[in-house]
């Protein structure tokens, strides 16, 4: 089973552990800053990997995803399975195991551990987070401990950097001389033990060294437990014709009526206590502790909920506030650089390309960093100190009746920011239909992208009245009225969502309540460096094409003509400022005759019904890149420039006065309430779609978030139109 | 027969076995509650549910409709 023959790969380790056992700063205090992060293939899960020497030999650290148990039945616990045995696509098996296990929780650590035992593979276990256990009264005799195992124990504390060499040395000690470690007694019940010896009886011989993984005993007995798991799937396949009908014979033959799963989870938890008694020792009453008095305040009937809409409060105002600034700086910076490549380049398609195609598009994409990293930092130190675990626990009533669980209310929240930390923060949901639904509608939470255009129109439409001797005003109404929008419509589509195509059984909620502890700055850091990394190249490019075709569908075709009557008007106007007029107006020809104005012609009687004419049809289809585009484009169509923004008095005006050819008002009352209500629920954003697709791995998702939202809102846009055109009449 | 559901906070009692060999049941198992185990009801969430109890000398959060599957005596 072990590979004794020096081999010229790396050698590699995998780093496994429940979660909340302190592995990934375990990780990091191994292998410091040489770390590469990737996916697995065709799947979301992260791969994280690094380096470290161990007695002159380079060994490979893979961290394989948390996991109570081996039977695999989420994603990634199956990739946490494939990557030990070395099923993973052109990886090699590893060649030691580092068990992570908390200290203050053995019994309950001690069941994965029973399963790792019996793959045969070398383990080391890392007995971590040592300083809990001992205020706790919990001592545990490593030393003992290791020679019931048959394995190295070290005591450690990862987040000091305690232990850390220890555990170096007995993983050089290891893989010095690897050896599996001695079959663990778990002590199955007899039918359960002779059902695994009937299987591997049947097991073709000839397919007993070609298939060995699958059919051996430790998956044998995952086939026969995990009913319609991947075990099962492949040791039926491995078994031959039958396969199927042979595990249901062995299944009954182990249990009857009683489901193996409680056989074996009992057969091990007794397995556990054999192993502790002894070996460990707790005092006999178990006093409060810290977690618990904290507890008594965090999560308590009335200050717990009061706390967590504070601590929702602080993020939400961070995200929406404090990127701002940062976000200023960085439009300054990528303004200068536009600037810079102006000043240097003759007019053209090229300047025009690297300006609003280039400069723009890669603007876009670091724009939403500062809100990315702002987010994260508090998702990562919430989640670390164990309150993320709490909040959950909190508002879990109000999720679970639309299907999702109370995971879901971060990325909801934090999608009035911005969907795209939004989206991203939805990792935290391990069940993928809940996790896909929470993503389906984030982005119809309304973001702060939304808010200029938002500005814009109640400020020229909605008087500046107030009610309730001041303290409520009209316009302010409106903008709330806004953002509930998106709320009032997410719940349906929730619902409907889990009910058809994301269609299955409510994920258990069954979620650990971890210690609090002080948060690793140095993991945090090192999360917030991935997740900006990973969103700028993945997501970020995606949304730079983007950019970049729009660019040149709103600059191409350039007609000869347009040019030629500028510039001759050009040439007899009297003052700059009607020289800069003209310009505006060459502006506004170019883009009506380019195919986005061609498109906005062609798509008239499309959103005729809206109230909508060509040119606003055309600034819609023009902000797909970014919904806060429209105002820019808008501004260019108008003929008062594109460096308009919301609140621009000139910008307000043209919208008051600009006519139809027919000579009626454009924006009406009804028109502006159609587009706030289509903006307010469209999904026009490339960055939003571009990180479903990363989130999801699958172009299904956002192309259905695309088609969804849009017609959602080409419906509701139609509905405000014929509700205010009937409210004025 | 009992379940873990209809419990109070505060009340301690003994799992007899969960109901059931689905992924949920197995999940529970796997986090301890298996025939034997002793196990407290902690508290509520402010809504009712779900609920939080200590089992194996850890904090767990399940809800009432996974609770409900596990029997419980005294």
């Amino acid at each position: 089973m072990i590979a004794t023959a020096v081999a010229p790969r790396p050698v590699i380790a995998a780093v496994i552990g429940n979660p909340n056992t302190g592995k990934t700063t375990l990780f990091n205090a191994l292998t410091g800053l040489s770390q590469k992060v990737g996916n697995y293939p065709g799947v979301t899960v992260e791969r994280k990997a690094g380096r470290l020497s161990v007695a002159g030999r380079a060994v490979e650290l893979v961290d394989l995803p948390g996991t109570y148990s081996l039977a695999a039945r989420s994603l990634d616990e199956m990739i946490a399975v494939d990557v030990l045995l070395g099923r993973y696509q052109g990886s090699a098996p590893a060649d030691v195991v580092i068990a992570v296990v908390d200290a203050a929780n053995l019994e309950r650590n001690l069941f994965l551990v029973s399963q790792l035992l019996e793959l045969s593979v070398p383990v080391v276990v890392a007995l971590n987070m040592i300083d809990g256990a001992a205020r706790r009264g919990i001592t545990v005799d490593h030393t003992a401990l290791s020679a019931r195992l048959g394995v190295p124990v070290v005591p450690m504390r990862a987040d000091k950097g305690d232990g850390v060499d220890a555990l170096r040395e007995a993983i050089g000690r290891v893989l010095a001389s690897p050896c599996a470690p001695p079959v663990p007694e778990i002590g199955y019940a007899s039918g359960l033990a002779a059902a695994v010896d009937r299987l591997e009886a049947l097991a073709p011989s000839e397919r007993r060294t070609t298939d060995a993984v699958d059919l051996s005993r430790p998956m044998l007995l995952r086939a026969l437990v995990d009913v319609d798991g991947p075990a099962a799937e492949r040791a039926a396949r491995r078994l031959g014709a039958g396969g199927n009908e042979t595990l249901r014979q062995a299944r009954a033959l182990a249990g009857g009526d009683v489901p193996l799963a409680g056989l074996e989870s009992t057969a091990r938890f007794a397995w556990a206590r054999r192993q502790l008694a002894g070996t460990m020792s707790r005092p006999a009453a178990r006093a409060r502790t810290i977690t618990e008095k904290i507890d008594a305040v965090l999560t308590h009937r009335v200050l717990g909920l009061l706390i967590m809409v504070v601590a929702m409060g602080c993020i939400f105002q961070a995200l929406y506030a404090g990127a701002a600034p940062l976000m200023a700086g960085i439009d300054w910076v990528f303004g200068r650089i536009g600037d810079g490549v102006s000043a240097v380049m003759p007019d053209g398609p090229l300047r025009s390309l690297l300006l609003n195609g280039v400069i723009a598009g890669a603007g876009s994409v670091v724009t939403f960093l500062p809100q990315i990293l702002i987010l994260f930092l508090f998702l990562c130190v919430l989640e670390d100190c164990g309150y993320m675990a709490r909040v959950a626990f909190l508002v879990d009533r109000l999720f679970a009746w639309t299907g999702v669980s109370g995971r879901a209310v971060i990325p909801l929240l934090s999608s009035f920011a911005c969907a795209v930390p939004g989206i991203m923060a939805a990792r935290t949901i391990e069940n993928r239909r809940d996790r896909v639904a929470t993503i389906l509608v984030a982005p119809l939470m309304s973001c702060s992208a939304r808010l200029p255009v938002y500005v814009l129109l109640i400020g020229a439409f909605v008087p500046d009245r107030t009610m309730l001797g001041g303290w409520l005003g009209l316009r302010g109404l409106c903008l709330l009225l806004a953002h509930l929008i998106g709320v009032f419509v997410a719940i349906p589509i929730l619902v409907l969502a889990r009910r058809t195509i994301l269609r299955g059984p409510a994920a258990p909620f069954v979620l650990e309540l971890p210690d609090y502890r002080w948060p690793s700055w140095l993991s945090v850091a090192d999360r917030l460096l991935i997740r900006a990394r990973s969103f700028i190249v993945r997501a970020g490019t995606v949304i730079a094409a983007i950019a970049i075709v729009v660019w040149g569908l709103s600059y191409f075709p350039r007609p000869a003509e347009v040019h030629d009557r500028f510039e001759s008007e050009r040439k007899a106007a009297p003052t700059a400022e009607a020289r800069v007029a003209l310009d505006r107006e060459e502006s506004a020809a170019y883009l009506s005759q380019s195919y986005f104005g061609r498109l906005g012609h062609a798509i008239e009687p499309v959103v005729a019904p809206l109230g909508w004419d060509w040119r606003i049809g055309a600034s819609v289809l023009a902000s797909f890149p970014a919904r806060e585009v429209v105002i820019a484009t808008t501004g260019t169509i108008l003929g008062v420039g594109s460096d308009a923004d919301a609140s621009s008095d000139a910008l307000q005006s043209a919208i008051q006065t600009t006519r139809r050819a027919d000579g009626t008002l454009l924006f009406t009352l009804p028109v502006a309430a159609s587009l706030l209500v289509f903006f307010a629920l469209c999904c026009q954003c490339a960055a939003t779609l571009a990180v479903i697709r990363r989130e999801t791995a699958s172009w299904r998702w956002p192309v259905l978030t695309f088609t969804y939202m849009t017609l959602l809102a080409y419906v509701a846009a139609y509905g405000a139109y014929h509700a205010a055109a009937w409210v004025i009449s | 027969m009992p379940t873990l559901a209809n419990q109070a906070p505060g009340t301690r009692c003994r799992v007899l076995h969960v109901t059931g060999s689905d992924a949920t049941a197995q999940r529970l198992m796997e986090m301890g509650l298996v025939g034997g185990t002793e196990v407290e009801v902690v508290k509520l969430a402010p809504l009712g549910d779900p609920m939080q109890i200590s089992v194996l000398g850890y904090h767990l959060s399940l809800r009432k409709t996974e609770a409900r599957r596990v029997r419980v005596g005294p």
